[in-house]
């Protein structure tokens, strides 16, 4: 290679990502005084956040006044079927008004209730109407709220700039390495503490929900830098994408649309959910609602393209459109139905990953020092299965946190970590490679491979047969994406960055696939064919994924976090697994 | 629905290929990809189509592919559209569809233009200042959002700057801030509880004067902002109260303002 240049960027703390978990957690590292970068892949403000829908979930009691914390940190054990970590459920139920009053003072306009408080509306898993929203856009006004907020902080942003791989210097992350996407050229960030929050892995599957930028970035830099990840085997199904036309397959349907009321019907017109929750019908939890579905379907009682019916139509069309804008002209444009009028036609859609890397619950430091994780990118809080809204409100509680612990790790690690040339020489040959090669596929049609083979044989419902057929594939996968080519030059070249995030996303499908194998029962976002219940065992162990000696992906497992007894009080007797 | 599309197997999609030259101005050409058709397509399908099929390469900015994110701007046919969103069934296919970048903005590669300039007009923007931060919870009625609410709309997908001649022809990006900061002022000034004064900046700094009401922002903004009417010509109206209108000029002098 010819002599290496890049540019170099210091700053007390380097946030990756700026949705709505690094856009908090850049402002609360800079309102603590310390100097902060913002680095993202695409566009500022074009985050996964802003595509989420329905609302953001925290007990204001506004309209049931009888809800509170103890009551939302019931609801999210339950949902996430008692695998999540109780301490940061608590914290989660216990921050996340405060934060949203905050949001309030930085200019968010949430929609209100009669009597001017911030209104909240029923969701899936929730006892309580307890979704904070604006109509079907609430992500898009967390995301341009913390956007504006974070600008006029003295933030230094970089946008369009992708981050590949963590520098680390005698065990403490030292930085990151990237390039322009506009350019192609190289940079380093070096950082005294680093914060991940770069999102989820949807982009391994083929029917998903989340778009391009959802390849893994994080868990992947993170695994070769030696953190450790949890819970990977547990993906969010989500209930209700779209599934016609073809182009639009996997787009999400936000579930306010059954909090507002909507039902799901198959092509007897049965009310199908009476069979599978009928205490909580519609509104019952997104794992149970999605399998419903997929087993609907598979009884052939499906819609006319392989989903079933989702119908609001019942309700005053000027409410659908206040109260459901974004779906209604969606339905309008994309598929030709007018959703006031009519069904839907909506099927399951890859829509969240649970698990992701090991934080600590108050800081939300990873098993790697200095580096920290918040977000779709961390686990934890969610378990098995991540009720509606409670991933708005993780953003920006555990943003926050992050934030804090960052900057606590920053002050009391003062001196700046060096840089090993070797390491950034080895990354940017890294990413020269497929410049250099000839005759080999292109990052598409092997990304199109991959998402095809989650998504049969690590979906829904898992056979082990089939996940062991992914483990095995797993190496020649490898081959293919180290032996692949690519056009163009470094400038703006999507090919090439797609070579590189395969490599992400291989390492994140490997995890999902291992720990799959892994658990032996099914709960929550995990079904297995040959195991349809609970385990005693499972319910008491997470499982794990490190890197092993040789790189591999090595998969263990960990004893879960005990509840305290004041904790399991709040619940039933026997309910809260026991130790 | 188009004649073309009935029956028709695939179509031909024209984009523009090319960079900026030395100097900073977009040198390329159109090139020709033959796709199929599909149920319910649109522009940004057939884009990733080119992309998976011929050419990996190929430069455009996408996100969330359901028009929320505002990334995947550009001109079909002449007309500054989210790719997203737009139906192929709703083009004439017996020719060739036109995909070009955003006109008003500087060419970095194929489909994508460099926005910068957007992110810094908004920078200069007089954040939200609350009038009562220490108020637990405020009563706000949703009446009093309304307005507030329309605006905040706003994917900034940037169409509207594209489309605003007074950026797009005379090239006043110094002077106006065009459609989508006149939005952002005005979500910020009809916010009830919002105690900031940006009206000598609206006049000012970011030029309202300059809109000359020809609407063009307001047919192409993809989330059917009425930014013409209700957010430009009440920002007009209120410097206008504020330096042009005796009465308003008096009562101001009596309070000492």
């Amino acid at each position: 290679m010819a002599e290496l240049h890049y540019e170099t960027h210091t700053h007390d703390v380097l946030v990756i990502g700026a949705g709505g978990a690094g856009l908090r957690a850049a402002i609360e590292a800079s309102a603590m005084g310390l100097s902060v970068a913002l680095v993202c892949k695409s566009l500022l403000g074009k985050a996964h956040t802003v595509m989420a829908e329905g609302g953001l979930a925290a007990a204001m009691a506004n309209v049931d006044a009888h809800d509170g914390w103890q009551t939302h940190f019931k609801d999210t054990m339950r949902g996430n079927k008692f695998l999540g970590n109780w301490k940061m459920a608590q914290l989660h139920a216990q921050e996340a008004p405060e934060r949203v009053h905050e949001l309030e003072r930085w200019g968010a306009v949430f929609d209100r209730t009669a009597d001017g408080k911030v209104n909240q509306r029923a969701f899936g898993g929730h006892s309580c109407r307890r979704l904070v929203h604006v109509g079907d856009r609430t992500g898009l006004e967390l995301i341009r709220t913390l956007q504006d907020k974070g600008v006029h902080s003295g933030i230094d942003v970089f946008m369009e700039c992708a981050v590949t791989d963590l520098l680390t210097d005698e065990g403490r992350v030292a930085g990151a390495f990237g390039y322009w996407r506009e350019s192609g050229r190289f940079a380093i960030f070096r950082a005294k503490a680093v914060i991940l929050a770069t999102g989820g892995i949807g982009q391994a599957f083929k029917i998903t929900s989340n778009s391009w930028e959802y390849t893994a970035d994080g868990h992947g830099m993170a695994f070769r830098a030696g953190a450790e990840m949890i819970d990977m085997e547990f993906i969010q199904f989500h209930p209700t994408g779209m599934v016609w036309p073809p182009g639009v397959r996997g787009i999400l349907v936000t579930e306010a649309v059954r909090g507002e009321g909507g039902r799901l019907t198959n092509s007897l017109g049965e009310r199908f959910m009476e069979n599978y929750d009928p205490k909580r019908m519609e509104l019952s939890t997104r794992d149970i609602v999605a399998k419903a579905i997929n087993s609907e379907v598979k009884a052939g009682r499906g819609s006319p393209h392989g989903g079933v019916f989702l119908d609001i139509s019942h309700r005053d069309a000027d409410y659908i459109k206040k109260k459901l804008p974004s779906m209604y002209h969606q339905f309008k444009e994309l598929a030709d139905v007018d959703i006031t009028a009519g069904p839907m036609e909506v099927g399951p859609t890859t829509h969240y990953t649970m698990g992701g890397l090991r934080v600590d619950p108050e800081t939300q430091e990873t098993t790697v020092p200095g580096l920290f994780a918040c977000g779709e990118v961390s686990g934890g809080l969610h378990g098995a299965n991540r009720l509606g809204g409670n991933s708005l409100s993780d953003l920006i509680v555990f943003g926050r946190r992050a934030g804090v612990g960052a900057v606590a790790f920053a002050k009391a690690n003062a001196t700046l970590p060096s840089v090993n040339e070797a390491q950034v020489k080895t990354f940017a040959q890294q990413m020269m490679a497929p410049f250099e090669r000839e005759g080999g596929e292109s990052p598409y049609q092997i990304h199109s491979d991959l998402r095809e083979m989650m998504q049969s044989k690590c979906g829904i419902v898992r056979d082990p047969v089939e996940v062991q057929q992914a483990i095995d594939a797993f190496p020649a996968y490898w081959d293919r994406v180290r032996r692949c080519t690519i056009s163009g030059s470094r400038q703006y070249n999507p090919g090439w960055h797609l070579a590189f995030d395969l490599q992400n996303m291989l390492i994140a499908s490997e995890a999902v696939a291992r720990c799959a194998l892994q658990r032996t029962e099914s709960r929550g976002g995990h079904t297995r064919v040959d195991y349809a219940n609970y385990d005693p065992y499972w319910a008491k162990h997470n499982s794990t994924i490190r890197r092993g000696p040789q790189g591999e992906v090595q998969v263990g497992v960990s004893p879960l976090p005990i509840m305290p007894d004041e904790l399991k009080q709040l619940f039933d007797e026997n309910e809260v697994p026991s130790t | 629905m188009s004649q073309a599309a009935a029956g028709q197997q695939s179509f031909t999609l024209r984009v523009f290929r090319g960079e900026p030259d030395e100097a900073g101005h977009s040198t390329g050409s159109m090139t020709d990809y033959k796709v199929p058709l599909g149920d319910g397509m649109v522009v940004l399908d057939a884009v990733h189509h080119v992309q998976a099929q011929y050419d990996p390469s190929l430069a455009v900015r996408w996100n969330c592919k359901a028009a929320k994110c505002g990334s995947c701007s550009a001109e079909v046919n002449g007309k500054p559209s989210l790719m997203c969103k737009t139906r192929l069934d709703s083009l004439p296919l017996d020719e060739p569809v036109v995909v070009k970048p955003m006109r008003a903005f500087p060419l970095i590669r194929d489909l994508v233009t460099d926005v910068s300039w957007n992110y810094s007009v908004n920078q200069n923007i007089k954040p939200f200042t609350p009038a009562n931060e220490n108020v637990a919870q405020w009563d706000v009625k949703q009446e009093d959002v309304d307005r507030a609410q329309e605006f905040r709309k706003c994917i900034e997908c940037f169409l509207c700057q594209d489309v605003c001649h007074v950026l797009r022809n005379h090239n006043q990006f110094a002077q106006f801030a065009g459609p989508r900061f006149m939005v952002r002022l005005a979500s910020l000034e009809m916010h009830p509880m919002d105690a900031a004064d940006r009206i000598p900046d609206i006049k000012e700094r970011f030029g309202v004067g300059f809109c000359n009401i020809t609407k063009c922002c307001t047919e192409v903004c993809p989330e059917e902002i009425h930014i013409t009417d209700n957010a430009i010509i009440p920002l007009k109206e209120r410097v206008v109260d504020r330096y042009y209108d005796p009465v308003m000029g008096f009562i101001r002098k009596l309070r000492g303002g």
